[in-house]
């Protein structure tokens, strides 16, 4: 049943993610913890391995969550969930997909989903936030302090474009480093 | 010559082999790959991949192997594409959740953790701010981008019912700002 559970959850995501990426984070979000299949901090940590491995995000986060609630036959029902939207929809479109171009109803939708996605990314990475800071909190002043720090130095690493994967490591020796001096 | 099925198998399933971090990372290694090397689209086709993968549900790659498989082979072909792009993460994940689970309780595996939260944050800011950098800047995208994030911080409005909002919100102002066109010209 749970298996059901987790193709039809991941269906859902599929179907209502556009943009790929972060822009499903909104809606694992809201669907993951709430059928208390993973935590919030455990899909925060899975986000750094799913930059670090290869594949889309949406794939590797449906395969994992599906794994760790329901073993194997879970991760196949929840990547078959993630994927079968697209796979349906691309499948009706690629035959009609001059009209599909140039069509007004497509763009507006467009035009409002994107900013929409943006609100949402932004609203997700406020909760986040919270959460990691508040996570921090409950072990120490310091913790907060570390982890403002590599918050900081590692958003001006992003913006200068330096690579995800090297964020992530540099992020882990700094996180390694503060445990073992107690901060 | 190959089989047509097993070899757009194989192209996907090295091109989800070796994208990291997904979505646009991938349109490269699929311009070379199915443009360039096998000839299953043209290098203009391409960029319509791109547009109709973006505004289409689901992620980018499943979307662009799915309709490069289509317009190849049919709908048998869009299957071995897409099974094809998927089976690397998924082989590498399901392979990896087990030794992430052999060592999550490992002190050091902790402290690390408690570094990659914190550049996640940064990892999804940048994120946004690369999503936002390329949006329209028009008033509907602001007011949208707003109704968006204060709908679910502060109302908690389901996630889609926003995204159904927005869309029909952007549906009607282009229509009325088409049929307005429409008006003013003689």
């Amino acid at each position: 049943m749970i298996c059901l559970d987790l193709f039809l959850t991941f269906f859902k995501i599929g179907l209502f993610t556009f943009g790929g990426g972060y822009a499903m984070l909104p809606l694992i979000q809201e669907e993951v913890p709430a059928h208390g299949w993973m935590a919030m901090d455990e899909i925060i940590n899975f986000i750094a391995v799913s930059e670090s491995t290869p594949g889309p995000f949406a794939v590797n986060i449906a395969t994992y969550v599906g794994r760790m609630s329901a073993g194997i036959p879970g991760a196949v029902c929840a990547t078959l969930g993630v994927v079968m939207p697209s796979f349906l929809v691309i499948l009706i479109v690629a035959k009609v997909y001059a009209a599909f171009r140039k069509s007004r109803l497509v763009e507006g939708a467009m035009s409002g989903l994107r900013p929409a996605v943006i609100g949402l990314i932004a609203a997700a990475l406020l909760s986040i936030g919270k959460e990691v800071f508040a996570a921090a909190a409950e072990l120490s002043p310091g913790a907060v302090c570390v982890s403002a720090a590599i918050f900081a130095v590692m958003a001006i690493l992003a913006f200068r474009k330096k690579h995800p994967v090297l964020i992530i490591a540099l992020s882990a020796a700094a996180g390694i480093m503060a445990g073992y001096l107690k901060f | 010559m190959r089989n047509i099925y097993i070899d757009l198998f194989l192209t996907f399933a090295r091109i989800g082999l070796f994208t990291f971090g997904g979505g646009y990372a991938m349109i490269p290694l699929i311009q070379k790959e199915a443009a360039e090397n096998k000839h299953w689209v043209s290098d203009e086709e391409i960029l319509d991949v791109v547009a109709i993968a973006e505004s289409t549900p689901g992620p980018i790659a499943v979307n662009a192997a799915t309709f490069i498989g289509s317009r190849t082979a049919g709908a048998a072909g869009a299957a071995c594409a897409t099974l094809g792009v998927v089976l690397p993460s998924f082989l590498i994940i399901a392979a990896l959740s087990y030794v992430l689970e052999a060592f999550e309780q490992f002190k050091v595996v902790q402290y690390a953790f408690r570094g990659i939260r914190a550049g996640v944050l940064a990892l999804i800011l940048k994120a946004l701010w690369s999503l936002f950098r390329n949006c329209r800047k028009d008033v509907l995208s602001y007011v949208l981008i707003a109704f968006a994030f204060f709908a679910r911080i502060i109302l908690k409005v389901d996630v889609i019912i926003i995204i159904l909002i927005c869309a029909a919100a952007g549906i009607v102002s282009s229509l009325i700002t088409t049929s307005a066109g429409k008006k003013v010209r003689p």
